[in-house]
This record gives C-alpha cells, structure tokens and sequence, in this order.
C-alpha cells in the first residue's frame, strides 16, 4: 500500500517519464504476482472449506423423509434443536469434557515443554526426548484409544493389579465405560498438541531474559509466571486451540470410550447422518461449528497470536 | 470332505443340465445367453451376515458370472438401497429395511414363475405362518412385505401375488445371550436384563429400530407394559418404555451399549458383561475362543429378524437373467447349507439338507445330539458329540417368535426418543 502510493507521487511528479510508467507497470505486475501466487490456496479453500461448509448451512434448512431428502426452507431442525432438553445436556457434556481435557492437557504440555525447554541443555538430547514424545503417533488414533479397554477393563491389567497389590477387593468398574476413561483417552490422545508449540515458544524465549530474572532477585516461581508463561502464551493459546477443537469435534473416542452411555454433540451428529438425517445433522453441525468459533474468539481476545508470532 | 465336495459338483452340473434345457425352451437364444453371461458383473450389497466372499467365489465357480460385494451396516445398507439405486444390481437387505426402501422405487419386483424353488420356499415367507394353525408374529413380518402387485408396484399386496419384493436368503429367531459360568443359575425371561442381580454387568444394542424391540421385549416380561404391537408401538407406548429403560441406565443397570458385532464380543468375552443382547454369530465367536456363552431361549420368546435378495429397478436384459440364475441358485441349497452352519436358517431348509451331513441338519435344524464334533464353514469347532443346539429345532425356534425386527409408524419420534435415552 505504502508502496503503491509512493509510486503514485512518483509518477504525479514527473508525468512523462518512462520510468515511472515502467515502475508503475512493475508495481501492477506485483499486484498481479500476489494474486497469483495467494490464487492456489484461496482456490483450494474455497472449493474444501467454504463450498462445503456453506452447502452444509443450506441443507441445516432442508426438510428430511425416512429415506430421502428434499430441498425446502424451513425452520424446523433448529427448532427442534434449540427446544430439546437434550441438546442442552449435550452440549453441557461436551463443553465438561473440552474444559476438563484442556485443563489435564495444559498441566501435562506444559510441564513436558518446560522440562524439555529448560531442563535438557543439549540440544541433541532435547530432540532426541522430543521425537520419544511423538512415538505414540506413529499408530493410529484408534488403536491407542482402543489399547485402554482391556487394560482399565473389569478384569483388565489395572484391576487385577491393584487387587493382586491388595489395594482394592473388588474389582473398580468405574475405571472403564465412564466419564474417566473418555477424559483419560482424550488426554492421552491430545496432549503432545499442547507440548509441541508450547516448547517450540519456550525454545524462542531469549535466556538472557531469565538470567535477568535472576539476577534481579527473581525466585524460580516468580521468574515461571512473570517470564516464562506471559512469553509462551501465544504456544499455550494455539494448544489450547487444538485441543479444544478436537475433543468439541470428537465423536469415536467417546462411544468407545464410554461404551455408547455418553454422549456428545459428534455423536448426535453421527446418530442423525446413520439415521439418513441429513439436514437435522447439518443444523447441529451449524450449531456446533457457531459454538466452536465463539469459544476460539473467546480464547483469542487473551493473546494477539498474530502479533506474538 | 472331498468326496462330499465332488459329488455335490456332480449333481449340481447335472442339475445345472437340467437348468439349461429348461432355459433353452424359454430364452429365444440360449447360445449366446451361456456365452455372454461370463462377461456380467453383478454388485451386490448388504449387512455382514451374508455378503461372503466364499459365496462370490462360488458363484463364479458355478454360474460363470462375477458377483461383486459390498458389506455395511445396516443403516448404511438403508442410505444404499434408498439414495444409490444405481450403484448396486443386488440388494442384500433385511424385511423392515424393505419396508422403509420399497416405496422408493428402486428395487423391482420379482416374477416368482422363474423361481425354480418358489413353492419349496418355508411359509413364514409366503403366507406369514411357519404351519397351518400358527399365528403371525408382531412387527414386520416378512408376509407383510414381501409382495407386491407387479414389476412395477411400488405398494405391498396382503397375500401372494406372484411378483415378490424380496427373495428371503437367511433369517434367524434373537434371544439375549449370557455367561452360564459368570451367573450360575438358569436364566428364562426377558425381564432378567434389568434384573438388579446383574447390575453394571448387561447391555443392550445400540440401533433403534432393533435395541426398542428388545427393551420392549424386556418391559412387556416384566409386566410393565402391555403393548398393542411391540413392531409398531405408540408415542406413549414408546416412552412408558423408553422411562424405565433410562431409569435402569441412570441406576447403572448397563455396563455399556454396543453398536457392531464385534463390541458384542468382546463384551461378553472379556466378562465386562454377562447378560446382553446379542447375535447368533456373535456367541458363535465367543464360543469359539473357549468361553462359555449361551443363546439363551426365554419364554416370552423370540425377537426374528429375516433378510433377502431385492433387484435393482436399473436390471434388465442379460443381466436381470444373470440375476435370476444367482436367486435359483441361492435357493439351490450350497449358500443355504453354508449359512446353516453358522447357525442361520435358508428359505428352503430341504434343498440345504443335501450339503450338509446327516450329524450338521440333525444338530442345526431338526435340534438333535451332536453325533461327532459340529465344525462351522470355517472349521472350527461348534459343539461336541452329545450336545444340542440352544433352543433346539428350527419348529421349537422359528415357531416362538414373538415379534419381528420392524419400522413402526413412530419411527422418527422413536429415533429421537432413543437418542434422548442414549444421551440421558
């Protein structure tokens, strides 16, 4: 912009010039290569973001049969929605297990970041325990979560543990098909989302910075909340963001890992698109998608990302 | 086995002879029918249960044709049938999908004169009763859906009229399974499910249209409720019955709720539930890990489910006779004795007797002491000498049918009410 009225004054003063019409004839040039070369990804946005999520806003008012669907535009899949005691307890369950994955995950990542950050000081060991942190990932989601089951089952490797140990007589059933396995299989799912930008933050962190702290007379607690955390909250946010997106989006972890007795909004939505449903799922997923959004504008009001970066 | 093997090819080409000359007086060019019918491909789809690649391989083997399958859920198979009419030739489906499907369009009816084995076909199937003085279980009932008026009818007829919706494969009486070991004592009633005995230790399936039937099942054992027609319940029906099951989940009746077979399984294998419901197949496979499991009869009786083969509305020429010739086939007793030894019924029993031996269609159909050891298609071991089947014979199982697997009227309003209940 600065450039571009530059260029104008340029050429305001010396009308005639050829090599003000040449830079002119640049400056469009570059207009144009900008364009261009943003041109690929609006293009794929626009076709694998926006199309289909504005398709999915236009069929949220379509009418349903048994079998079928019909165009219409009618308000019926909101109201049944937004009137249904249900929806409410959904979404309840889903903001408690958001808020409380967020809550273990952020305890977790941070410690892990801060331990890998500041405690390991080479540089070869710090990679070497980072990588140790992303071999979990190298099966799939499904399997680690499925992996719980017999291990937190009633006769599972816990609980035959625990009473082998003699810390319990019977066997604990809450351990599995509850509201603590689905927490404890999100936490373990999500957390390295938390770690990696949280350590990759903490690693920009200028150490001079801390030696400062200390020599002012700093403690280690004092230089943790006054230094460190306000410079890695632009990492903490974007772990945040993860993971509260992915556990608000979530539908598989929850039915298994709460044997179907839970439900969250993914699964209503799942529930809806197996019953031919369509335009009731795209109505909750609307819903959703608004609530999603509204929480992440929430988290960004606290830190400017995009000037922290 | 080899032996049984050969001379079953032997008499099935003989019968295939015989099938070619009736062909030839009623195709006007048989010749080039036998020489093209190895260039069609037929796309098949359906549930689990009997979408079998050793029934493509055979197919192949016996009819020269390629019949390609597609295995779902059923509520994948309903969006199929009912959205995709031209992704599939065959639909593999079951009676109440039927009913949802039917009105669609996009099956054809079939013209039951080219159906060799048409009048050998068990009565549940034609007039809804399995012997002259039997009643007509509730819900849907395979009769009740299973003719139309024409090639083209799109409304179901009350009584045969020569132009089926569905050709019936396999179908099977459901009843709840349990651990004899884990509970020690005899089980005969539905209303055991919620029984407090078994707290945090039963299930029940997570798919409406079949886990209500099965919690009215339990609701009408135990005197709650009184039901008009448990297949086609009314909204108050629906959630006098739907209260008591929520109030069994908030009072931890239900260790957990399971959507696929395999859940099933594993749920009952690991011993996390001893009392569910569940599906023949699925004992089956706990059986054969070691563990005792038990389909149990009960006295209220059965829950039925029945499946079939529907054509594509788009079938015709060539193919629609390839088509025709997998039906006769199916009916012609390989496929039938196959799935009978997994512990299904085929829809004409008497043609599947002559590939199973003596001991299979004593212990499997007629409920008889295992002679020697019963092995399923896949070789392992089902029973030892001695033992009978669960429920005993297919009179004794398909004759106590209480109510078949059904769409009600309700269904939407069912379908949210289940929701809320999962969700409570």
């Amino acid at each position: 912009m600065t450039a571009l009225s530059k260029n104008r004054r340029l050429s305001g003063s010396r009308p005639a010039s050829l090599l003000a019409q040449l830079v002119t004839g640049r400056t469009k040039n570059r207009h144009l290569m900008g364009w261009l070369l943003a041109s690929p990804l609006a293009l794929v946005l626009l076709v694998f973001l926006v199309l289909p999520i504005v398709m999915i806003v236009i069929v949220s008012f379509w009418g349903a049969t048994e079998f079928s669907i019909y165009p219409a535009f009618q308000w019926d899949n909101y109201q049944f929605l937004l009137t249904s005691p249900v929806t409410y307890k959904v979404f309840l369950n889903t903001f408690k297990y958001a808020v409380l994955t967020w809550a273990f995950t952020l305890t977790i990542g941070f410690t892990v970041a801060y331990f890998l950050a500041f405690h390991v000081r080479s540089l070869t060991w710090q990679i070497a325990l980072f990588l140790l942190c992303t071999i979990p990932f190298w099966t799939s989601n499904i399997i680690r979560m499925i992996s719980w089951i017999p291990f937190l089952g009633r006769n599972g490797i816990a609980n035959s543990t625990l009473m082998s140990m003699g810390v319990i007589d019977e066997p604990l059933d809450w351990l599995l098909y509850s509201d603590f396995s689905v927490i404890l299989a999100f936490v373990h799912l999500y957390t390295l989302f938390m770690v990696v930008p949280i350590f990759n933050t903490m690693m920009r962190i200028d150490r001079s910075l801390i030696e400062a702290a200390y020599d002012s007379g700093a403690t280690g607690w004092q230089t943790l909340t006054n230094v460190i955390i306000p410079l890695c909250k632009p990492g903490i946010m974007i772990g945040s963001i993860f993971v509260v997106t992915l556990v608000m989006g979530d539908f598989i972890t929850v039915r298994f890992m709460s044997g179907s007795q839970s439900a969250n909004v993914g699964r209503l939505i799942s529930n809806d698109i197996g019953l031919l449903q369509y335009p009731s799922a795209a109505a909750t997923a609307v819903i959703l998608l608004i609530t999603v959004l509204m929480v992440i504008g929430i988290l960004l009001r606290f830190v400017d990302i995009r000037k922290e970066l | 086995m080899t032996e049984a093997t050969k001379t079953g090819l032997s008499r099935r080409s003989l019968l295939k002879g015989a099938a070619a000359g009736v062909a030839a007086s009623a195709f006007p060019a048989p010749m080039i029918w036998a020489q093209n019918i190895k260039d069609v491909t037929l796309r098949q789809f359906g549930t689990g249960v009997s979408n079998i690649n050793e029934v493509a391989q055979k197919v192949k083997e016996d009819l020269g044709f390629t019949l390609e399958m597609t295995a779902l859920d059923s509520d994948a198979v309903t969006q199929r049938a009912a959205t995709q009419p031209k992704s599939f030739d065959i639909a593999d489906i079951e009676y109440w999908i039927c009913k949802k499907v039917w009105p669609t369009g996009n099956l054809q009816g079939m013209d039951v004169s080219k159906i060799r084995n048409y009048d050998k076909i068990v009565g549940i199937f034609k007039d809804g009763k399995l012997t002259p003085d039997s009643t007509i279980a509730q819900g849907t009932s395979p009769n009740s859906v299973g003719f139309t008026d024409g090639p083209d009818g799109t409304r179901f007829a009350d009584q045969e009229t020569g132009w089926m919706t569905l050709i019936p494969t396999i179908y099977n009486a459901d009843t709840l399974g349990i651990r004899p070991d884990l509970i020690g004592r005899p089980i005969d009633s539905w209303a055991e499910l919620l029984n407090p005995e078994f707290k945090g230790k039963a299930s029940l399936l997570d798919i409406s249209a079949i886990g209500i039937m099965d919690a009215a099942m339990v609701c009408e054992a135990m005197g709650e409720i009184t039901y008009g027609n448990k297949g086609n319940m009314t909204r108050d029906e629906i959630d006098r019955t739907l209260a008591i099951m929520t109030e069994a989940k908030k009072a931890g009746q239900f260790r957990a709720f399971w959507k696929t077979f395999d859940e099933s399984v594993n749920l009952m294998a690991s011993g996390e539930v001893v009392i569910q419901s569940m599906w023949s197949p699925a004992i089956t496979a706990v059986k054969s890990r070691g563990i005792p499991c038990v389909y149990q009869p009960l006295k209220e009786g059965y829950r039925a489910w029945g499946g079939g083969i529907g054509l594509s509305k788009n079938l015709s020429g060539l193919e629609l006779d390839a088509a025709y010739e997998y039906i006769n086939w199916y009916l012609d007793g390989w496929v039938g004795g196959f799935l009978m030894r997994q512990g299904y019924y085929s829809a004409v029993p008497e043609t599947s007797k002559n590939y199973m031996t003596e001991n299979e269609w004593g212990y499997w159909f007629e409920g008889k002491p295992a002679t020697e050891v019963i092995t399923n298609p896949y070789g392992d071991a089902m029973a030892q000498p001695g033992e009978t089947r669960d429920g005993g014979s297919f009179e004794e199982r398909m004759g106590h049918i209480a109510c078949w697997n059904a769409v009600m009227d309700e269904n939407q309003y069912m379908v949210r009410k289940w929701n809320e209940f999962i969700a409570a």
